[in-house]
């Protein structure tokens, strides 16, 4: 398990960094590793030049570096009760073994 | 895959948010007897929540030169069902969409249908297909996963492509346009989602073993 475990995790990380080798450096004036969403966007005024969206946020993030604060908050929020969780049955059987309290 | 708010046509809008409304209903009503039959199952469910919430925050650079991000849905799914997590879906997205202004409130609805409606249900469909087949467990749980990953984005590329269709090659062109754009990024992202997915679910099974099984009966005789 613990094996595999380190194998899955391997794999996670190389798939995140093989794209930054595999993909060509940005030309001038061009972005690489844009968000799709935003891809997305430019790709319906392109479809429909004269589209306007209806309805705007009632909030937007002021700026890049607010919005980076946002996303690491959820992601820190998301991660802690993952973390919780395992903690919480770690310490549960280090106290208590039960015979049936460990899988494999 | 989250539309951005208001670029959606106003009857797309509230069409998705019709298709979507019935699922949740069912899933709260699913939750409420969740938490009041196996109450001790909450801090699981709060593990797969925040495994949504983290995946879903984390965009990652892929092949295509550009970054997305998982979704998270999959493992939630295998441990509580489809219904269930449509409801931790949603409750995702309308975090990213008031605080975030990622996606947004009129494109809730049809956000909540791709992730969390359709991400669900494909990840549950894959998982019993899985298990019928009798494929190895943590196999069928990337499978589940990574496939719901995929087919969300594929479910966003198609709800822009009917409301922007080509005017010149229609519907067809404009879901190959769109598709090229989140379809192919997700896919590393897919594979990651899976092999996170199966990490996690490990970590649950070798430090609450008899709480997971409550949750997935297969794994009461021991599997692999």
């Amino acid at each position: 398990m613990k094996r595999q475990n380190f194998l899955l995790l391997v794999g996670v990380i190389a798939l995140a960094i093989i794209p930054l080798f595999l993909v060509a450096p940005a030309k001038e004036g061009e972005e690489i590793f844009a968000g799709a969403d935003g891809e997305a966007e430019e790709l319906i005024t392109k479809i429909q030049p004269n589209y306007k969206p209806w309805f705007e946020p009632f909030w937007e993030p002021p700026s890049g570096e607010i919005e980076s604060l946002l996303f690491g908050v959820q992601a820190a929020l998301g991660a802690g009760l993952v973390a919780y969780c395992l903690g919480y049955y770690r310490g549960r059987r280090r106290e208590s073994p039960t015979p049936h309290a460990s899988a494999n | 895959m989250h539309i951005m708010g208001g670029y959606l046509p106003a009857t797309h809008a509230v069409g998705w948010s019709l298709a979507s409304a019935p699922f949740l209903a069912y899933g709260v009503s699913k939750l409420t007897k969740q938490l009041r039959e196996q109450p001790e199952s909450r801090l699981l469910l709060g593990a797969s929540g925040g495994f949504a919430f983290v995946l879903s925050a984390l965009k990652i650079p892929s092949v295509t030169g550009s970054c997305s991000h998982p979704t998270g849905i999959g493992l939630g799914t295998v441990l509580f069902g489809p219904a269930i997590m449509c409801v931790v879906g949603f409750v995702v997205l309308l975090f990213q969409a008031l605080l975030l202004a990622h996606g947004g409130l009129t494109t809730l609805g049809a956000n909540t249908f791709s992730m969390a409606v359709v991400g669900s249900f494909a990840a549950w469909g894959v998982y019993r297909a899985g298990l019928g087949l009798k494929l190895p467990f943590n196999l069928t749980v990337f499978l589940a996963a990574a496939l719901a990953d995929l087919l969300t984005y594929c479910v966003t590329s198609m709800q822009l492509a009917l409301a922007f269709p080509d005017p010149a090659s229609g519907f067809g062109g404009s879901a190959v346009k769109f598709l090229g754009i989140f379809a192919l990024t997700q896919i590393p992202l897919a594979l990651s989602e899976g092999l996170l997915s199966v990490l996690v679910l490990n970590l649950l099974r070798s430090h609450a073993a008899s709480e997971v099984a409550s949750l997935i009966p297969v794994l009461k005789g021991g599997v692999k």
